[in-house]
């Protein structure tokens, strides 16, 4: 097929950005997006121009990496889906495709389509963790039971990459979504108990320093979370941070 | 010449470690804060390391050539990880695991170390849930296990088909509390491009910021490898598009003996490749095995039928079908070990059986687990007479709820529906088991240079079994590394803080600008990935999955021609100091154009046939690979000289005391 771009275009931080048109020929639908943009930058190359700048890496759906605003949604149409495992089978010939880089001013742009997400560390840093350190003395797995309703429900929020696709949805750019699941993860389970109120008030208390916006409970995250990661995780987040 | 000593440990093989735990040298609380320890890489390896590292006192440098260290590719290993916690009471041991990682690996690993790997298997289960890692659990609140090919216990850990996810965050979380503790500093979107050795000894790297471009200097005591596997040497592999040898290389160019480097795991349930553009391949987890059954049509004429799209595979009756592993390895079925299952579906492909229209693909179908699970189910549920369909529906909700995600990521890329029609599958590269020498404390040849995880050669011989290389690479981290290096640093306490101004780093930073400089300078008229599909090319054709001594030689005069041509006619775009990804690929595909003609050497000089490496030369009657323990039971290790053409074997003898070397049979 044959397919019109319009990419986000800007050298360096410092530097004003732009929407650049290119022309595609011949495009399989048996290709993923990420795939179609290789070819792009293939004939960059060839010609003397800049490739696309765009952060990817596993190009299965879970390093997180990729991050592109397709047409107005985050990590294009589609459910449940991460940019690279976007194919393009889902657009027509002849599409204008519209690819621009997640807008939100605690994710900064470096360059092109790849914006810095270092926020997202610095809010687990602040207390995403259970502090036990190495020993190969703690107690035998099987000494705790968890039951499997909650290790399931830990599981499904912990399934989060941190891409920052509920950001990017978000008219707020709120991290709620984000947040939400990390703290769940280590909330339903009892080895998270223990350091559960410090938990909750320092990763709000980080998540709101790096800038990111309120949470109006519009939806829009779960809708776009590549990993469907369930609104219920910010009712649990609200939950624990009034205990707390 | 140097000599090779694995400094393996005297005494019984199951009192070994403990002994050399007792034995070793310490390194006081008061003294680990003047010591300095770079890790590169933070997959399961580099991250277990470096929390662990900084727990105990040390000052950590951490490096990503990600944007975080939660991007690691371990992140996306899906099926789990084996311990030997026989939770199962199905006659699980210490020994058992270590007996069956040294006979999947074809009796080509090192015993200590295997045996080391076995026993610290439980702790790393017990510290992952401790950390808040969300395992499978059944009914009754306690683990579950399932099994992997190559074992007859059920002895492997899993979160749904994300264990790696789980288990990287639980290091990354680790790692984050020693970050907010300022006891690791992480270098993210930094790539190591050498390694400064001073006196004989690693003290050091030059690191490059993929974002500013800049080139810098770090030192250290000592310098930790944990940089991965070198698959993407193949172009298309199941690694992700970063995934390289770069690190590794660097550090055998200085010095480092690299192992085994033909030692190569080529998964055999991977998502076949569609077409040119393709950039990688994805892998379906080796769990799928419990329960998908392998197979092809017995009539040449069905096969082709398949292939031009006239006849769909629900239409083949049962008895038309040839579940080829099932009837070659009655004992083992569709449970085989990877290179074995992977070298069969490659030999009824060849024949002609092939399932889609390239005819390489076998299908993996799950309807019979479908129907049995359904069946289960109607009985709990007291249905009497259910129909077909209810039972179907039935089975593949609990298909659903153990592989659900990756039958979703199945469809995603091949726009088919799993649960209605068999999946088609076909081998691809999957993890490298030979990597850089180490003995038995984890350090390289080069002293104060540790490597660990996928990127060292040591634990999984010839071929690794399923749910293995996460457990290596988390004992590696939690549980050697922190001990071992120890024993290093206790001589380095009165070295004092280090400088990077010295000639050395002066040298390092020089070559590595120049080499930069190089690519942009060049300006020629092929880009960089067109000569990494030729590479991938040419190691898939000719070093892949069967191997013969034409073909050997063939691809080492290939691969020194067209690194040549590389050297004369790449071209890069942009500029050194901005973030640059053909820059990036550029240094990575210029290693991997070296390491391929070592690899391709290392195949031709091992004359036999074992694990991952078949030489076509060196098979039993029935078609098998035949094994040479008088003239090659042991490691290669290779030593650069300037060219890989020109590096010197120097060879570990391995030594089986504990268990008695057989042919692999799993009939």
């Amino acid at each position: 097929m044959n397919l019109k771009l319009f990419i986000w275009r800007q050298k360096s931080p410092k530097h004003k950005g732009k929407m650049v048109a290119y022309q595609m020929a011949e495009i399989s639908e048996h290709m993923s997006f990420l795939e179609m943009m290789d070819v792009l930058n293939e004939q960059l190359v060839k010609k003397n121009e800049e490739p696309v700048a765009f952060d990817h890496d596993c190009r299965e759906g879970v390093c997180g990496s990729c991050a592109m605003h397709i047409n107005g949604e985050p990590h294009g149409p589609g459910r449940g889906t991460t940019t690279c495992q976007l194919h393009m089978r889902k657009f027509k010939d002849g599409d204008s495709i519209y690819v621009e880089p997640w807008r939100a001013k605690a994710f900064p742009i470096i360059k092109d389509l790849v914006v810095d997400r270092s926020s997202f560390d610095r809010i687990q840093q602040a207390g995403g963790y259970i502090s036990v350190n190495t020993s190969g003395n703690t107690i035998d797995a099987n000494a705790i039971p968890i039951s499997k309703e909650n290790a399931d429900l830990s599981v499904d929020a912990a399934a989060c990459i941190g891409c920052g696709a509920c950001v990017a949805s978000c008219k707020n750019a709120s991290a709620m979504l984000f947040v939400a699941a990390k703290v769940s993860q280590f909330a339903l389970l009892p080895q998270g108990k223990v350091e559960a109120a410090d938990r909750v008030k320092n990763m709000v208390k980080q998540m709101d320093e790096e800038g990111f916006g309120n949470c109006s409970n519009t939806g829009a995250c779960e809708v776009q979370c590549p990993k469907e990661i369930s609104l219920d995780n910010i009712a649990r987040l609200n939950r624990e941070y009034l205990k707390a | 010449m140097k000599k090779l000593d694995a400094k393996i440990p005297e005494g019984p093989l199951k009192d070994k470690w403990t002994k050399h735990k007792q034995e070793i040298n310490l390194v006081s609380p008061a003294n680990k804060r003047n010591l300095d320890i770079i890790v590169v890489g933070t997959g399961l390896a580099g991250g277990s390391a470096a929390a662990s590292l900084a727990e105990l006192g040390y000052n950590v440098k951490a490096f990503a050539y990600q944007d975080s260290p939660r991007r690691a590719h371990s992140i996306a290993a899906q099926g789990g990880i084996n311990a030997a916690k026989n939770y199962q009471n199905d006659g699980d041991s210490d020994h058992r695991l270590f007996f069956d990682t040294i006979k999947g690996g074809d009796f080509r690993s090192r015993e200590a170390n295997v045996y080391r790997l076995a026993e610290v298997s439980s702790s790393i289960i017990d510290q992952c849930v401790a950390q808040g890692v969300p395992f499978a659990r059944d009914y009754g609140g306690l683990l579950d296990n399932r099994s992997f090919g190559g074992v007859l216990v059920s002895r492997t850990f899993y979160s749904k088909s994300l264990t790696g996810q789980q288990l990287l965050l639980g290091c990354y979380s680790a790692m984050n509390r020693q970050i907010a503790r300022g006891k690791i500093k992480m270098f993210n979107r930094h790539e190591m491009l050498d390694l400064v050795v001073i006196d004989g000894k690693a003290r050091g790297i030059i690191a490059r910021d993929l974002v500013s471009g800049e080139i810098k200097r770090f030192a250290a005591h000592a310098v930790v490898m944990a940089s991965g596997g070198y698959g993407n040497v193949y172009f298309l592999s199941t690694n992700a598009m970063g995934c390289n040898v770069t690190a590794a290389w660097k550090v055998h160019k200085k010095g480092a003996f690299f192992a085994n480097p033909c030692m190569t795991q080529i998964h055999p349930t991977c998502i076949p490749r569609s077409g040119d553009y393709q950039s990688k391949l994805t892998l379906m987890s080796e769990s799928l095995r419990n329960d998908g059954r392998i197979w092809v049509p017995k009539n040449l004429e069905d096969a082709k039928a398949i292939q031009e799209g006239t006849l769909k595979p629900t239409q083949i009756q049962e008895n038309q079908r040839d579940y080829f592993l099932e009837r070659k390895y009655p004992a083992y079925g569709n449970l085989v070990p990877r290179d074995i299952a992977s070298r069969a579906s490659k030999e009824v492909c060849d024949q002609g059986f092939g399932v889609n229209s390239t005819g390489e693909a076998v299908f993996l179908d799950f309807s019979s687990a479908i129907r049995r699970y359904g069946a289960e189910q109607a009985k709990i549920k007291g249905l009497v007479n259910p129909s077909e369909e209810e039972v179907k529906t039935l089975g593949e909700e609990i298909i659903k709820g153990k592989y659900g995600n990756l039958f979703q990521m199945y469809e995603k890329i091949v726009d088919q529906n799993p649960y209605k029609t068999p999946m088609m599958i076909y081998p691809a590269t999957h993890y490298t088991m030979g990597g850089v020498w180490v003995d038995y404390n984890l350090m390289t040849t080069i002293p104060g240079l540790f490597c660990i995880g996928e990127a060292n050669f040591s634990d999984h011989g010839a071929n690794r079994l399923g749910a293995s290389a996460l457990m290596q690479g988390l004992a590696d981290g939690y549980f050697v590394l922190p001990y071992t290096i120890g024993h290093h640093l206790a001589d380095e306490i009165k070295t004092g803080k280090l400088s990077v101004d010295t000639k050395e780093f002066d040298e390092a930073e020089a070559s590595v600008k120049e080499k930069l400089a190089f690519f942009i300078n060049n300006q020629g008229n092929k880009t960089v990935d067109e000569y990494h599909r030729i590479l991938g090319k040419i190691m898939w054709e000719k070093v892949g999955m069967s191997r013969n001594k034409e073909h050997l030689e063939a691809a080492i005069k290939e691969i020194q021609e067209l690194r040549e041509d590389f050297q004369k006619n790449v071209k890069v775009s942009g500029s050194l100091h901005e973030v640059n990804l053909e820059l990036e690929k550029a240094g990575r595909v210029a290693d991997f154009l070296e390491l391929g003609e070592l690899f391709a050497k290392d195949a031709l000089e091992r004359n036999e046939s074992c694990g991952g490496h078949f030489r076509e030369e060196y098979t039993t009657k029935e078609g098998e690979a035949k094994r040479d323990d008088e003239n090659y039971a042991y490691v290669a290790a290779w030593e650069y000289q300037g060219t890989p053409s020109e590096a010197i074997l120097h060879k570990e003898e391995l030594t089986f005391n504990d268990v008695e070397l057989k042919t692999r049979s799993y009939k």
